[in-house]
C-alpha cells in the first residue's frame, strides 16, 4: 500500500476493528498501521468514526458501559486490550477538542500525571518544567506557576493540556481536533508544537480541517460511514487518491 | 386593536402579576423579619446566654441549656449528617448512574427532600428512644442528621453532574484511577457548590422542633451527656411562647431572634461562597457545556 513503509518503525496497528456502541456499529474492519515518530491524520465527515477510533487507541470507550469492541490494536506488537488499562494510558495520552484544565494552578495541572507515577519533590519540579519548555508556555507561565490554570487564555490552556500529556513521557499522543475551539494564532502555535514533538512522539491527530492535515501530517487516512476508505502517505492522498470518494472530500465535492 | 400593541399590554400585565406575587412573598418575610426585630432586640441580654431557667413563674433567669444543646446537637447532627450526605451524593453520581437501583434510590432521596421533618422525629422516636426509655439528645442529633442528609446527598450529586465528562476523560486519559479522579479532579471543580449545600443544609436543621420534640426534648438544667434529655433553642422557644408567664415570651422572642439572625447568616454566607471567584471554574464549565465563548 505504501512503498517506503520498509524502512519505517511501526509502533501501533489496528487489525479487523470493528466497534459498537450498543447494537449500533461505529467502525466496520479498520486496519492501518501508526507509524513511529510520524503524525497521523484522520480525515472525514462528521460521525464517520474518526473520534471513535482514535477513542479506541487508548481505551477511552471503556469508561461508559455497553461499548465493545472486536479484533485488535497493537502497541509495540502486544495487544491493548490485554494491557494494564493505566498503564496503557500512560503510554497512549490524549488532548481534547475543547482546553481541559483541572481546577487547580498551573504547575499541578502539568504535575498532576507524574504525581501518579509517584514523582516528587525536584524531580517533579524538573519534568513540569521541561513539559511546559517542551510545549512552549514556560516564558508565559514561569512566573505564575502558582496561579488558577483557568486564568490562561484558550490557547494557552490547550498548551498547557498538551504539557500535561507530555509530561508523562507519552509513546503517543492522541489529539482530538485540538484547534477547533481555537483562534487562528493559537492554532499556528499548536500546529508548530505538534511538528516540533514528533521528534520524539508518535502522534495521531483527528482533524475537521483538510488544510491542517495536509500542513501538519505525514499519514492520513480518509474514513466515511465507518470504514477507512483510503490510507496513504499525506501528499498522495491530497494530490493522487487512490479513491473517487476521498478525491470528492478532498475536493470538496461533499462532507 | 392591533395585534402589536394587545401583546405588548399583555406582556405588561403579566410582569405586572410577577411583580405583584414577589411583592407579596416578600412582604410578609419582611414583616416576619420585622416584627422578629421589633420585639426580640428589646430583650436581648447578656443573661439570656449565661444565665439558667428560674423556677417557673419567677422573673429572671436564661436560656443557656437551651443555646448550649442547641450548638451540641446541630453540630453533632452536622458531625453525621455531611460526610454521609456528600459521600450517598458521590455514589449516586460517580457510580449509581447506570444502575436502577440506585438510580430509584436517588428519587427516593430527593423525595426525602420534603419529608414533613416530624416524621424523621417519629422514626428516630421508636429506634432510639423508645429502647432507652428515655428522651436523649443523641437521638435529637440523628434526627437532624436524617433531615440534611438528602439535601446534601441531592446538592453533591448535582454539583458533580455539572463537572464536564471531558473533564473526567482528561483526568482517565492520564492514567489516574476512578477515585483518584473523584478525588483530585471532580471534587476539586465542585467544592464550592458542594459547601454551599452544606452551609444550606445546616441553615435547614438550626430551625427545626418538630424532630426534637420526640427526641432530645427538653430540659431546665445545663447538660454535656448526650444520653440525657437535652434542651435546644426551638423546643424551649415552643414551650415558652405556650406558656403563661410574660417574660417568657419575651425570652423566646430575643431566642427567635438569635436563631433566625445565625440561620440567616449561614445563607448569606452561602451566598457570598456562591458569588466569589472561587466559583469560576464551574462557571467556566456551565459556559463550555452551553457552547458559549468563555475563558
Amino acid at each position: 500500500m505504501v512503498e517506503t513503509q520498509t524502512a519505517l518503525k511501526t509502533r501501533m496497528e489496528v487489525k479487523s476493528l470493528n466497534f459498537y456502541y450498543g447494537s449500533n456499529q461505529a467502525l466496520k474492519d479498520i486496519n492501518m498501521p501508526i507509524y513511529d515518530r510520524k503524525v497521523t491524520a484522520l480525515i472525514g465527515p462528521s460521525g464517520c468514526g474518526k473520534t471513535t477510533l482514535l477513542r479506541c487507541f487508548n481505551r477511552m470507550h471503556d469508561l461508559y458501559p455497553a461499548n465493545r469492541y472486536e479484533g485488535e490494536i497493537l502497541l509495540d506488537g502486544e495487544s491493548i486490550f490485554g494491557m494494564d488499562i493505566i498503564d496503557l494510558r500512560s503510554k497512549v495520552g490524549m488532548v481534547f477538542q475543547k482546553p481541559t484544565p483541572f481546577p487547580m494552578s498551573i504547575f499541578d495541572n502539568v504535575a498532576f500525571g507524574l504525581r501518579l507515577k509517584g514523582i516528587k519533590g525536584t524531580e517533579l519540579k524538573d519534568r513540569v518544567e521541561k513539559a511546559l519548555k517542551d510545549s512552549v508556555l514556560w516564558d508565559e507561565v514561569k512566573d505564575r506557576l502558582k496561579d488558577s490554570a483557568f486564568s490562561l487564555s484558550g490557547g494557552q490552556q490547550q498548551r498547557l493540556c498538551i504539557a500535561r500529556a507530555i509530561a508523562v513521557e507519552p509513546e503517543v499522543l492522541l489529539f482530538d481536533e485540538p484547534t477547533s475551539a481555537l483562534d487562528p494564532i493559537s492554532t499556528a502555535k499548536i500546529e508548530e508544537l505538534i511538528v516540533e514533538l514528533k521528534k520524539k512522539i508518535t502522534i495521531v491527530i483527528v482533524t475537521h480541517n483538510m488544510q491542517q492535515a495536509a500542513r501538519i501530517s505525514d499519514y492520513t487516512g480518509f474514513m466515511y460511514l465507518g470504514e477507512l476508505v483510503e490510507f496513504n502517505y499525506t501528499e498522495k492522498i491530497f494530490t493522487k487518491p487512490d479513491k473517487k470518494l476521498t478525491e470528492d472530500y478532498i475536493t470538496g465535492r461533499f462532507g | 386593536m392591533s395585534r402589536k400593541i394587545r401583546r405588548k399590554l399583555f406582556s405588561n400585565f403579566m410582569l405586572f402579576l410577577s411583580f405583584i406575587t414577589a411583592a407579596y412573598g416578600i412582604f410578609w418575610l419582611f414583616w416576619i423579619l420585622g416584627s422578629l426585630f421589633i420585639n426580640g432586640f428589646k430583650y436581648l441580654s447578656p443573661e439570656l446566654v449565661y444565665l439558667d431557667p428560674t423556677p417557673a413563674g419567677q422573673e429572671g433567669g436564661g436560656l443557656r441549656p437551651a443555646f448550649v444543646g442547641h450548638l451540641i446537637i446541630t453540630s453533632l447532627a452536622t458531625v453525621i449528617g455531611v460526610p454521609m450526605g456528600i459521600m450517598a451524593g458521590i455514589y449516586f453520581a460517580e457510580y449509581g448512574r447506570n444502575s436502577k437501583f440506585f438510580m430509584t434510590l436517588r428519587q427516593i432521596t430527593d423525595i426525602m427532600v420534603s419529608t414533613p421533618s416530624i416524621l424523621m422525629g417519629a422514626v428516630v422516636y421508636a429506634v432510639l428512644v423508645r429502647p432507652v426509655g428515655h428522651f436523649n439528645g443523641f437521638s435529637g442529633a440523628v434526627a437532624l442528621a436524617l433531615l440534611m442528609l438528602p439535601v446534601i446527598a441531592i446538592t453533591t450529586d448535582e454539583m458533580l453532574k455539572l463537572v464536564p465528562k471531558e473533564m473526567r476523560e482528561a483526568a482517565y486519559a492520564l492514567g489516574a484511577y476512578k477515585w483518584q479522579v473523584i478525588k483530585d479532579v471532580v471534587m476539586r471543580a465542585a467544592k464550592v457548590g458542594i459547601m454551599t449545600g452544606v452551609i444550606l443544609g445546616v441553615a435547614r436543621i438550626a430551625g427545626e422542633t418538630a424532630p426534637l420534640l420526640f427526641t432530645s426534648f427538653n430540659n431546665n438544667v445545663l447538660t454535656f451527656d448526650l444520653r440525657d434529655p437535652m434542651a435546644s433553642l426551638t423546643v424551649t422557644m415552643f414551650n415558652y411562647v405556650m406558656g403563661p408567664y410574660h417574660y417568657w415570651h419575651q425570652q423566646a422572642w430575643a431566642a427567635a431572634f438569635i436563631l433566625t439572625m445565625g440561620v440567616l447568616l449561614l445563607s448569606i454566607l452561602a451566598r457570598v461562597l456562591l458569588h466569589r471567584n472561587l466559583l469560576e471554574p464551574l462557571f467556566y464549565i456551565v459556559r463550555s457545556i452551553t457552547g458559549k465563548k468563555g475563558g
